[in-house]
């Protein structure tokens, strides 16, 4: 099994998450409870990645972060490195890639909190940021905890995009999903069934994991 | 009858195609191109091809061996070549841009399952610049992909296909350095026949007679010494 790609896939995928959770949040709350006209513009915007081939998001993304975009221009001076071929470039294109996992169950989240409860804390005398640390987040948890735990899977399966934008260099973006493919196309059928086989456990594993937080009640044990 | 050819034959392959379609009105041909690999995975799971265009030739190989083949029907259509490739607005030399030390990322197609790609190792190699070259190395899927990362500027050089860098879109869009023939191992483009039939054989022979080769030579493929 290729350990070297699956621990750069674990770590793309909780980089990803983190920096979703911090970018996203803020945008969900922002979906959840604006007023604003042209909202649905955003919300379609942020549910781009579902509906676009990961072909199309790819080749948009190794055009965008490339040494003659003005966004990779930016980079190179900055940095003095290139986007396009490093674990930077990866981390980028997962972050749009997985937005609308992490955005969309947070914000849904954020606006099923029952309005009351938030207004009487802001009538209370409590800032609107403290209210959304206190009382926002912890009923919207579930919710968040979904989005991070979708936001991880789905950049843990990642492959399109990848494949478009990463260059199969081995420790740097050579993740899990491209190295199962390299083992098909080079006839290695069983390296491939094997690490696919430990792709699946961690999916399954990570999928009931968040059905488990969404259910209501969790009696353990009858009660009665 | 369809045909399942790999990706560098694209443009070679529709030319050809016409010109058959024109003498054999009653054949309802059609065309799909990919990866050899990915193919060859998909007839060896009852795809439903006719012929296989492979990029090299192991792959038909394996599949006479395995039954899956026509037994006597293996061919030998074309051998490619390799050519070091900038884009047209590069200030490099495509014949000294590898040794180049401004130059960050060399494409090349993965050596893993491209033969392509085993061709471009195994030129550096010869060259005596993989050592120097190993940590710019990045691996485009496939020849199209690898010449995409150098259109694209994200790389600065790329190791492609002949037949690729002189397809029409591309043509005009950069510059080349052929690798001169003896610094990789020739790649023998094969293929096979999967379901034998009449139009199977005609096509067959097409490609590999008089006006199949001429095309096939103009579009960067030389042409087995037989």
């Amino acid at each position: 099994m290729d350990w070297q790609a699956i621990w750069l896939s674990v770590r793309l995928a909780v980089s990803t998450t983190l920096i979703l959770l911090a970018v996203g949040m803020p945008l969900a709350y922002w979906l959840a409870f604006s007023p604003h006209r042209w909202k649905f513009l955003v919300e379609a915007v942020v549910a781009l990645p579902l509906v676009l081939p990961p072909t199309v998001l790819g080749f948009y993304v190794l055009l965008a972060i490339g040494p003659r975009s003005p966004v990779g221009a930016l980079y190179a001076r900055l940095t003095g490195g290139m986007l396009p071929f490093s674990f930077q470039g990866l981390l980028v294109a997962s972050v749009l890639y997985s937005l609308p996992f992490t955005v969309q169950p947070v914000a849904a989240a954020f606006a099923a909190v029952d309005r009351k409860l938030v207004e009487a804390s802001w009538c209370l005398g409590v800032s609107r940021l403290a209210t959304f640390r206190r009382v926002i987040i912890p009923l919207a948890l579930p919710g968040v905890a979904t989005g991070a735990i979708l936001s991880f899977a789905h950049t843990m399966g990642e492959f399109g995009v990848v494949l478009m934008v990463g260059g199969n260099i081995a420790g740097v973006t050579r993740t899990v999903s491209i190295s199962i493919y390299d083992q098909v196309q080079g006839l290695n059928y069983g390296a491939a069934a094997e690490t696919s086989l430990f792709l699946l456990a961690v999916s399954f594993t990570v999928l009931a994991l968040t059905y488990a937080l969404q259910r209501r009640v969790w009696a353990l044990w009858p009660m009665s | 009858m369809t045909i399942a050819a790999a990706a560098d034959l694209n443009f070679a392959l529709d030319e050809i195609s016409r010109k058959f379609r024109a003498e054999h009105s009653d054949v309802d041909l059609r065309m799909a191109y990919g990866s050899s690999g990915n193919f060859y995975a998909q007839i060896r799971n009852q795809a439903p091809f006719d012929i296989f265009l492979s990029a090299d030739v192991e792959y038909p190989r394996k599949l006479v061996h395995d039954g899956v083949g026509v037994r006597d029907s293996l061919f030998v259509y074309a051998v490619g070549r390799i050519v070091v490739w900038v884009p047209a607005s590069s200030p490099l030399d495509p014949a000294t841009a590898l040794r180049a030390a401004s130059v960050r990322h060399v494409a090349i197609a993965n050596p893993q399952h491209a033969p392509y790609g085993r061709a471009a190792e195994a030129a550096l190699h010869s060259l005596g610049i993989y050592d120097s070259v190993a940590g710019k190395l990045v691996l485009g899927e496939n020849i199209a992909q690898t010449l995409q990362f150098v259109q694209s500027g994200a790389a600065d050089v790329g190791i492609v296909a002949l037949s690729l860098a002189l397809a029409p879109p591309v043509r005009a869009q950069g510059r080349y350095w052929i690798v001169p023939i003896g610094a990789y191992p020739e790649i023998e483009q094969g293929g096979v026949i999967l379901k034998d039939s009449k139009a199977a054989r005609e096509f067959r022979s097409f490609l590999l007679d008089e006006v199949g080769r001429r095309i096939l030579k103009k579009y960067g493929f030389s042409l087995p010494a037989n």
